[in-house]
């Protein structure tokens, strides 16, 4: 932008209108947002090791009920926009009779 | 028994061994017992943070190598009978100690000294793992930048699926002129992003350059923000209430500081 071609006063002057237009254009309020923003994304983030431990939890929770065909049981997170989701598909081969 | 406190932060060069140099000497002064262990294995800092480089003889993977005694490589420093550094290697990588070998050792030093505080190095790899083994409590270095606080909840959580609950939060750098006019995200803006406890703040400071520069820990600086910066928090961490300090009181003026500096106060 050439800011650095301006003169002390200049630059005061500048930050004097970008005051009056507020809030928008201060700069931490658009690293706020940023930063929020991209920490949805962060935070939606499961690490390989606690995913393999959720879905040995889930295979053992679910067997007592039915029969799971656990080599093609799918868990992931789904961060789209800005919600986060966790979906599972998990293929059943049978249930169980003595479930309860 | 001693407590075990690993200083960390993901993003690297936000103040972590600065902070631990300033608390570990401030925890000395108030006249406890402390080691500081450097795990920032090849890229060694503390000792020269703490101007103690000249005295290193054994480092922490002889210590884990069983090649010398913990005692032998534990350096004393200048001023404080109960400040202790047992420096990192510079010549070996992060893979020489594993985090088994790093529990071992805070378990021993609890034995002796009142803090133990592991000074981490930057990323979330091995060198991360072995710095947080041995931790019970951790503290979070940040400065009110966007990758820094990203890096920093990012850090929380690992230190949470750890184990390590409750993380405080250190905000370095902080520059009151910027944050005053919307420049700089505020204190409240971090908290409220990262939704832990704040353990203190700390101004951006050229007396933290100077001090370095010869050796010396600004914690021990009277007359000094970011001395009492650090000196609050280490009260904070010896249980005291203190309240947070205030960085929008007048800033040094130009008489003040030529006081200080031909040492008049
Ligand atoms: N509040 C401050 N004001 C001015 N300078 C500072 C401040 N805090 C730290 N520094 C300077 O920033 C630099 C980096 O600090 P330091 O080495 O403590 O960071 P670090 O997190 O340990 O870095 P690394 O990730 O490389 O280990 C140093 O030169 C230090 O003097
Ligand atoms: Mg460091």
């Amino acid at each position: 932008m050439g800011l650095s071609k301006l003169g002390e006063g200049e630059t005061d002057l500048l930050d004097f209108i970008t005051k009056l237009f507020g809030k928008e254009y201060k700069s931490k309020n658009i690293a706020k947002e940023r930063l929020k923003l991209v920490l949805v994304h962060d935070r939606a983030s499961i690490s390989p090791q606690m995913l393999e431990s959720l879905k040995l939890d889930l295979i053992k929770v679910i067997s007592n009920y039915m029969v799971i065909d656990d080599e093609n049981l799918e868990v992931s997170l789904d961060s789209s926009g800005n919600t986060v989701a966790l979906v599972a598909n998990i293929p059943v081969k049978g249930m169980k009779r003595t479930a309860g | 028994m001693g407590q075990v406190l690993v200083v960390t932060s993901g993003k690297g060069g936000v103040g972590k061994t600065t902070t631990t140099a300033n608390i570990g000497t401030g925890l000395a002064a108030a006249g406890h017992k402390v080691v500081l262990i450097d795990t920032d294995i090849g890229l060694r800092n503390l000792d020269v943070v703490l101007g103690l480089e000249n005295r290193i003889v054994f480092d922490i993977v002889d210590v884990v190598n069983g090649n010398c005694r913990l005692r032998q490589a534990l350096i004393r420093d200048k001023r404080f009978e109960g400040l202790h550094l047992l420096p990192a290697a510079q010549t070996k990588d992060k893979t020489a100690v594993n985090p088994e070998q790093m529990l071992k050792l805070s378990a021993e030093l609890k034995k002796e000294f009142d803090y133990i505080i592991i000074d981490c190095p930057a990323g979330i790899e091995q060198g991360f793992r072995n710095a947080i083994a041995g931790a019970e409590k951790a503290i979070v270095v940040t400065t009110p930048e966007v990758s820094a606080v990203r890096d920093a909840d990012r850090i929380i959580g690992l230190l949470e699926a750890a184990d390590l609950r409750e993380p405080k939060l250190i905000i370095n750098r902080i520059r009151p002129k910027m944050v005053r006019q919307g420049d700089m995200m505020s204190i409240d803006d971090i908290i409220d992003i990262l939704a832990v406890d704040l353990l203190g703040i700390i101004p951006e400071d050229d007396m933290i350059v100077v001090t370095t520069n010869r050796g010396e820990a600004v914690v021990l600086d009277q007359n000094t923000r970011s001395g009492q910066a650090y000196r609050n928090i280490v009260r904070r961490i010896l249980g005291e209430e203190v309240p947070i300090i205030n960085l929008d009181e007048e800033e040094e003026g130009f008489f003040k500081k030529l006081r200080r500096i031909i040492g008049l106060k």
